[in-house]
């Protein structure tokens, strides 16, 4: 209900993509993006949480058109952009970039940093060759650098200073959405702060719109305005930031909170910490019903059968679960009860599905890198 | 993540850029020494010839036919009366010019269709590395000698037809490179920006394809010089009066029991050139090669 069309600047809808198992498959593959539905509102920063290989990497690249979805819709300011061929997508690349995880091989070892970030102002013509020099030393001052470092080649800077070189290549285009893939997690600590903050300013300072993928929940909470939470392909949780870490619904996100260690907890309270059991299970072969059955501790008979949709339940927080489904809750209306009721049953299906060591998981693992 | 791995040792070296390295395991790498040094040495001699050689390697003397070593001929004269030395360097010039220009033609070839391959994969690669392999099922030299033949002798006949036949290998090592260079992230962030197809392959996957092919530049221009004496040999290269190494060792072979020397000097300058360039080569790849660094040579 806030979601109107009119807010969202990206936005998919039922987005699936599907990598094919083999070459020549005919089979459907594996579901990285699996039907979801997201709305990121121009000048918010969306958090975007999950483990390795649930496809947040995929879904930010869909989203981009970088990657072609097997189905659904990918809308930019209001257009669809989902399958559009290269020459049509070149007006939206102008306004949309990605930062990336890895600072090292991000970066064309060959080019000096200034012809890395003057080429994207030459393809959508905020330059020509006489009068890009004093545009590449304003956005490496933006970022932070000396620019009479424009000359030098990608090897001669850290880690730190590289990831600011890549913001400076995004923002070269004048972006209005930049999806930002762990931009941090290859960094130090100290300048993993430092990364952060300077996304927050560029917010601040250019109403820029930020897709922020990480897998650090404590990173995420300080970026972020909204978090979604991704499990397998499917977004479970989607909420204002407070919500997700206060007031978390859904099992995956109350089981990924409490897995964040914490300093001060208290010995009695760590022993009543659920810890998730069991590993991802191959996206090759995803359970049935809500993904997350096998390893949640409220599992109950409809989880097993059903997807439980995404739903709003409060206001801006919306949570794909069947304990908060209308009629389920009148049937398990006790959700304490529910858990305590756990101890003495196994999940459903459990055994089976939970799989430590497979090769498709390892694969759909090693594609992230790429 | 071994894929970014391997590319990363071979894109990034860690003490500056790829050249740098390079130079420096080549510094460390003594056969690739030696190479370049006897390269630098036949490419000075072959340009500096006008100034270095005693004689004018066209001077007939017909008075001093085949005449051994002297105080004035250092390596004696040929059947004609001219001057092997001023004959040798002046033949430099042609059987290095001619090995350089081979292999930048077949590079010029090959290094696109490489990198159309390699980058743009699917069809496209599967129809150009068919084309590639085809190619390599000729025998080499012998389509560059059915070719010099039926073009008519010359040498920019052999030039040519080895071009055509010699660009295979760098179609397929720019191809495998270029499938590596494509995966990295600085690639994505340029199809993210908007950057053509044809910008990428030229700006970003290219440049990271050259330490390969600088490698292969640096063996096929041994081999090139060998092909060239051998069709020179066989009398499809060079023409007379011109002066070549494989022309010399052709002419000198007939007297080889009068004066040796005739047929061996050239025989040593094209060994000396081919194993040249064969050691820098293999002082390249090795340096190139990741799983070989650190390792004092």
């Amino acid at each position: 209900m806030a979601d109107t069309n009119s807010g969202a600047l990206v936005e998919a809808e039922s987005l699936s993509v599907h990598f094919p198992r083999h070459r020549s498959a005919t089979r459907p593959g594996i579901a990285a993006v699996d039907r979801i539905d997201l709305k990121i509102h121009r000048g918010e920063i969306l958090g975007l949480v999950g483990e390795s290989g649930c496809g947040k990497s995929t879904l930010a690249r869909t989203l981009l058109g970088l990657i072609e979805p097997s189905g659904g819709v990918v809308r930019f300011g209001g257009d669809s952009i989902g399958n559009l061929p290269e020459r049509q997508m070149r007006p939206y690349r102008r306004r949309m970039q990605i930062v990336f995880q890895d600072p090292y091989s991000s970066l064309n070892p060959r080019m000096r940093i200034g012809e890395t970030i003057a080429e994207a102002m030459f393809i959508h013509g905020h330059a020509t060759k006489s009068d890009a020099a004093p545009l590449v030393a304003d956005l490496l001052k933006l970022v932070g650098l000396d620019p009479a470092m424009a000359g030098r080649f990608p090897h001669e800077f850290s880690g730190g200073q590289r990831q600011r070189i890549g913001i400076a290549r995004a923002l070269a285009v004048r972006p209005e959405f930049i999806a930002c893939d762990e931009p941090v997690s290859a960094l130090d600590v100290s300048i993993q702060a430092q990364i952060v903050n300077l996304l927050h300013d560029l917010r601040e300072k250019m109403g820029l719109t930020f897709l922020f993928v990480s897998h650090d929940l404590a990173v995420v909470r300080h970026i972020s305005d909204r978090v979604a939470i991704m499990y397998l392909g499917r977004i479970v949780e989607i909420a204002p930031k407070e919500r997700v870490y206060d007031e978390p619904l859904h099992p995956y996100t109350q089981a990924l909170l409490l897995a964040v260690p914490v300093p001060t907890r208290t010995s009695q309270k760590r022993s009543a910490r659920k810890v998730m059991q069991g590993e991802v299970p191959s996206p090759l072969n995803p359970p049935s019903g809500c993904h997350f059955h096998p390893r949640c501790p409220h599992a109950f008979a409809p989880c097993a059968l059903k997807q439980p949709p995404l739903r709003e339940v409060a206001t801006g927080h919306f949570v794909a679960c069947h304990l908060y489904e209308p009629q389920q809750r009148s049937a398990e209306p006790d959700h304490a009860e529910d858990s305590a009721r756990r101890e003495g049953q196994t999940p459903h299906g459990g055994g089976s599905q939970v799989m430590s060591t497979n090769p498709g998981q390892m694969i759909e693992r090693s594609g992230e890198y790429r | 993540m071994a894929i970014t791995d391997v590319a990363e040792k071979l894109l990034v070296p860690p003490s500056g850029g790829t050249f740098a390295a390079l130079a420096s395991s080549i510094r460390r790498h003594r056969l690739a020494s030696v190479g370049l040094i006897v390269i630098v040495v036949l490419c000075l001699l072959a340009l500096l010839a006008p100034l270095i050689a005693p004689f004018d390697p066209y001077h007939q003397d017909l008075y001093a036919v085949l005449s051994p070593p002297s105080a004035q001929h250092w390596l004696g004269t040929d059947n004609l009366g001219r001057d092997l030395l001023s004959r040798i360097l002046y033949g430099a010039r042609v059987s290095l010019m001619t090995g350089l220009l081979c292999t930048f033609l077949a590079a010029a070839i090959g290094v696109p269709i490489g990198l159309l391959a390699g980058y743009t994969g699917g069809a496209m690669d599967a129809i150009l590395m068919r084309v590639t392999d085809a190619f390599l099922c000729f025998p080499p030299l012998i389509f560059i000698l059915a070719m010099s033949a039926a073009l008519g002798p010359g040498l920019s006949n052999v030039i040519l037809s080895f071009a055509l036949f010699g660009w295979t290998g760098f179609a397929r090592i720019v191809r495998g490179q270029a499938l590596l260079v494509r995966e990295l992230p600085f690639i994505e962030a340029a199809r993210a920006t908007g950057v053509s197809r044809f910008r990428i392959m030229w700006r970003h996957v290219f440049p990271n394809t050259l330490a390969p092919i600088i490698v292969a530049i640096s063996i096929t221009v041994g081999g090139a010089i060998l092909v060239e004496s051998g069709i020179s040999f066989l009398g499809l290269g060079v023409q007379p009066p011109t002066a070549s190494w494989g022309k010399e060792l052709r002419v000198g072979f007939t007297y080889l029991e009068v004066v040796p020397l005739f047929s061996l000097a050239p025989g040593l300058m094209i060994s000396l050139a081919v194993l040249g360039f064969n050691f820098l080569g293999d002082g390249l790849r090795d340096a190139l090669d990741p799983r070989l660094n650190g390792f004092d040579r």
